[in-house]
């Protein structure tokens, strides 16, 4: 651990980030230390470099960033900073690949309450902790108040890849099966029944979880049958959907009646006017697998905790238009297109 | 939510159009008009008219306020918006309706504009009542549904004598615009459009009962149903209305029983009363001046129009020509006939209001149904 030489505590418990804590002399030190260091520790930030060295393994590694700036900072099920570990694993995940490590990097707004910041911190430590996937380095930026909302975090994450397996949003074919891992729409409702014009009182919360488990036993058991994975995070699963038709040049046809959604979250979206197939989701995903593994990846999937209601909801086919075909539990047919805008309640 | 699925149910809905498909003579045609975008939107989306018979046809109709506020009026909202000292609150879909020169409320906000994003009348209420040295207006738009709260806001507000808090109003009136279409010549005298019964408004109808229809049935001779916003509401109400046409009647029925009386909402109508008085005439997307189909403030409450305490006048403003939302607010041309569609005007790119709003008939054939117009070419 950093030998403490300051001569105060940080006041965790009425304390206030300022423009010090920014600016590179001895408050940021001790900021880092007593939140950052306190919460995330582990060999590598126990160094106290600017970087960390890690052993490189041989094969292929994958890499990817995200940025967190939702809005309240605290929600039902999780808060930003568990939201930065599980959306960047996640990202690395939906490779096939086993995340290594995080970097995370923050811009906090003047005036951000420590007990928040260390709120958040404890969270990060945790959720990596349960990951299994450790935060080896990372920034702190102090910005004006007013120029941020609160705090923003950056995580970066890097992770290998099992040998030969290359999943790609271009390799979807006519006939293979859509595998979803459970319910959707959980995240995003939670959210916005904390939103601050919108509060109703529900018991729905964040679905946010770390995947890579889950996607360790799929690809355990599809292997190359695999031909992509995604997580429908923003957009929901429309845009996901959408996004694998037009990257890998096909259609998709879905059944309405076998895409999951809790009775509260569907009873939510009602009331706000919002459809669950656009609502986000921080722990779920969209396979597509070649129909001779799917039995195989759907029943590696319900092993699992994080895919226990995981269900088959359609199919790719040829399509030169590229539309995600839905079958309505109404018994018609409609598409699901990308969404424009934002979902917004009906006012009429 | 179990109460809802029991209006969604598959099942149900299949009788349903065995039943509608049963009854409708196969020579005879059937176009009705849903007036109300909230049927429109629930027509696409669960994709009824996969379950009706060919000859039993929907028209789309005006009933989408966002797509009928006429592009003057965009224009005004944008420069009262533009004011240093104003902050426009409106509901989201109108941010994106296109005014002048591509301006729209949503490239005003980016430009700097104090625009805020509400859900309710009550949440701007709420920030004039928190930012009393904003001159907050509300961007008041919608039929008879939406008149009432705006009404008790402004009730509200004269009870807090707030200073600061004033309505920009577009409030319309639905009969006046069936009555519009009836009337119009592509109806009447020349038979371009073919309207042989409505699907009555849903939530309309709560507020103002089933009784402002009849005229509209003994007049014109067209039945009218009024019909909930369920699916199988307007499966229901299609059948209601095959029966009525078979029978040689023209009648104001009412499917949607669970929440429309006859009378209306008579609280929700002397609160509007007490605030609201009708314009000589206003004018709608579409379907050009309307006499008497829209609501001002009354004098009494004169200090919360934000067009008389801002002097904001109408300049007039002229869609763009190759633009087709005129033609199908009145039902005479489908979303498709236009040569915008799909090409420069989708949803992300909105060129006409009727792209914009969910409830708009071009945004939902897009959004749900545009796949059927490349089945047809293909085959």
């Amino acid at each position: 651990m950093t030998v403490k030489t300051y001569k105060r505590k940080l006041d965790i418990k009425n304390g206030r980030v300022d423009l010090s804590h920014g600016s590179g002399g001895r408050a940021m030190t001790q900021l880092i230390a007593d939140i950052f260091h306190e919460a995330l520790d582990n060999e590598w930030l126990r160094r106290g470099n600017d970087q960390s060295a890690f052993d490189v393994v041989g094969g292929r590694m994958v890499m990817t960033t995200d940025g967190y700036v939702v809005s309240p900072l605290f929600f039902p099920g999780g808060d930003i900073g568990s939201l930065a570990v599980h959306g960047t694993i996640n990202d690395v995940a939906m490779a096939g690949a086993r995340p290594l490590f995080l970097s995370a990097s923050f811009i906090i707004e003047e005036g951000f309450a420590f007990a928040d910041l260390k709120r958040i911190a404890d969270s990060m430590g945790e959720a990596a902790r349960a990951a299994g996937v450790p935060i080896i380095t990372g920034d702190t930026k102090v910005v004006e108040r007013g120029k941020a909302d609160g705090v923003f975090i950056t995580t970066t994450g890097v992770g290998v890849l099992p040998d030969g397996l290359d999943l790609s949003a271009d390799k979807a074919r006519a006939d293979d099966q859509v595998i979803l891992s459970g319910t959707i729409g959980d995240h995003g409702v939670a959210v916005m029944s904390k939103r601050q014009n919108l509060t109703f009182e529900t018991a729905i919360v964040s679905d946010s979880a770390a995947l890579h488990g889950l996607v360790a036993a799929m690809v355990e058991a599809g292997g190359y049958g695999l031909r992509v994975m995604r997580d429908p995070t923003r957009g929901g699963l429309a845009a996901t959907l959408n996004e694998l038709a037009h990257q890998s040049g096909v259609g998709f046809r879905i059944a309405e009646e076998l895409v999951p959604v809790r009775p509260e979250v569907a009873a939510a979206c009602d009331l706000l006017g919002l459809d669950p197939l656009y609502v986000a989701n921080e722990g779920k995903l969209v396979a597509v697998v070649a129909p001779e593994a799917a039995e195989k990846v759907l029943a590696a999937m319900r092993a699992h905790p994080l895919g226990r209601d995981a269900v088959i909801i359609g199919e790719a086919i040829a399509d030169e238009n590229n539309f995600v075909q839905m079958t309505t539990s109404f018994g018609g047919g409609r598409i699901v297109d990308w969404l424009s805008g934002e979902q917004l309640p009906r006012i009429c | 939510m179990k109460h809802a699925d029991e209006y969604r149910d598959g099942k149900l809905a299949h009788a349903l159009g065995a039943r509608i498909a049963h009854e409708a003579h196969p020579t005879a045609l059937y176009h009705f008009m849903e007036f109300c975008g909230g049927h429109t939107h629930a027509i696409s989306r669960y994709g009824i008219q996969d379950l009706l018979p060919a000859n039993v046809r929907m028209i789309h109709g005006p009933g989408c306020p966002v797509c009928v506020l006429p592009i003057a009026r965009i224009d005004m909202a944008i420069r009262l918006a533009q004011r240093p000292e104003v902050t426009l609150c409106t509901y989201g879909d109108l941010m994106r309706v296109p005014g002048s020169n591509g301006n729209s409320l949503l490239k005003a906000k980016a430009a700097g504009a104090d625009i805020r994003m509400v859900y309710s009348t009550t949440d701007a209420l709420g920030i004039a009542e928190a930012e009393p040295d904003r001159e907050v207006v509300f961007f008041a738009i919608g039929f008879e549904t939406t008149t009432p709260p705006t009404a008790l806001a402004i009730r509200v507000a004269a009870e807090k004598t707030l200073k600061n808090f004033t309505i920009f109003c577009n409030h319309v009136l639905t009969p006046s615009a069936i009555q519009n279409i009836l009337e119009s010549p592509d109806v009447r005298e020349l038979g371009r459009v073919r309207i042989d019964g409505f699907i009555g408004p849903a939530h309309v109808s709560a507020v103002i009962g089933s009784q402002p229809y009849n005229f509209f049935a003994e007049e014109f001779e067209k039945p009218v149903v009024i019909a909930g916003f369920e699916p199988l509401d307007v499966m229901q109400a299609i059948l209601m209305l095959v029966r009525q046409i078979n029978e040689g009647r023209h009648e104001v029925e009412n499917q949607y029983t669970r929440a429309v009386k006859p009378e209306g909402n008579e609280r929700a109508k002397a609160e509007v009363a007490e605030i609201f008085e009708l314009r000589k005439s206003f004018e709608w997307r579409g379907l050009g001046q309307v006499p008497y189909s829209g609501l001002r403030l009354k004098d009494a409450y004169a200090a919360f129009d934000a067009e008389r305490r801002f002097d904001i006048r109408e300049v007039e403003a002229h869609d763009n020509p190759a633009c087709e939302c005129g033609a199908i607010l009145r039902g005479v041309k489908q979303p498709a006939d236009c040569k915008l569609f799909g090409t420069v005007c989708t949803p992300d790119t909105p060129m006409g209001s009727c792209m914009v709003s969910a409830e708009g008939a071009c945004a939902a054939h897009w959004t749900y149904g545009r796949f059927r117009d490349h089945a047809r070419a293909a085959s």
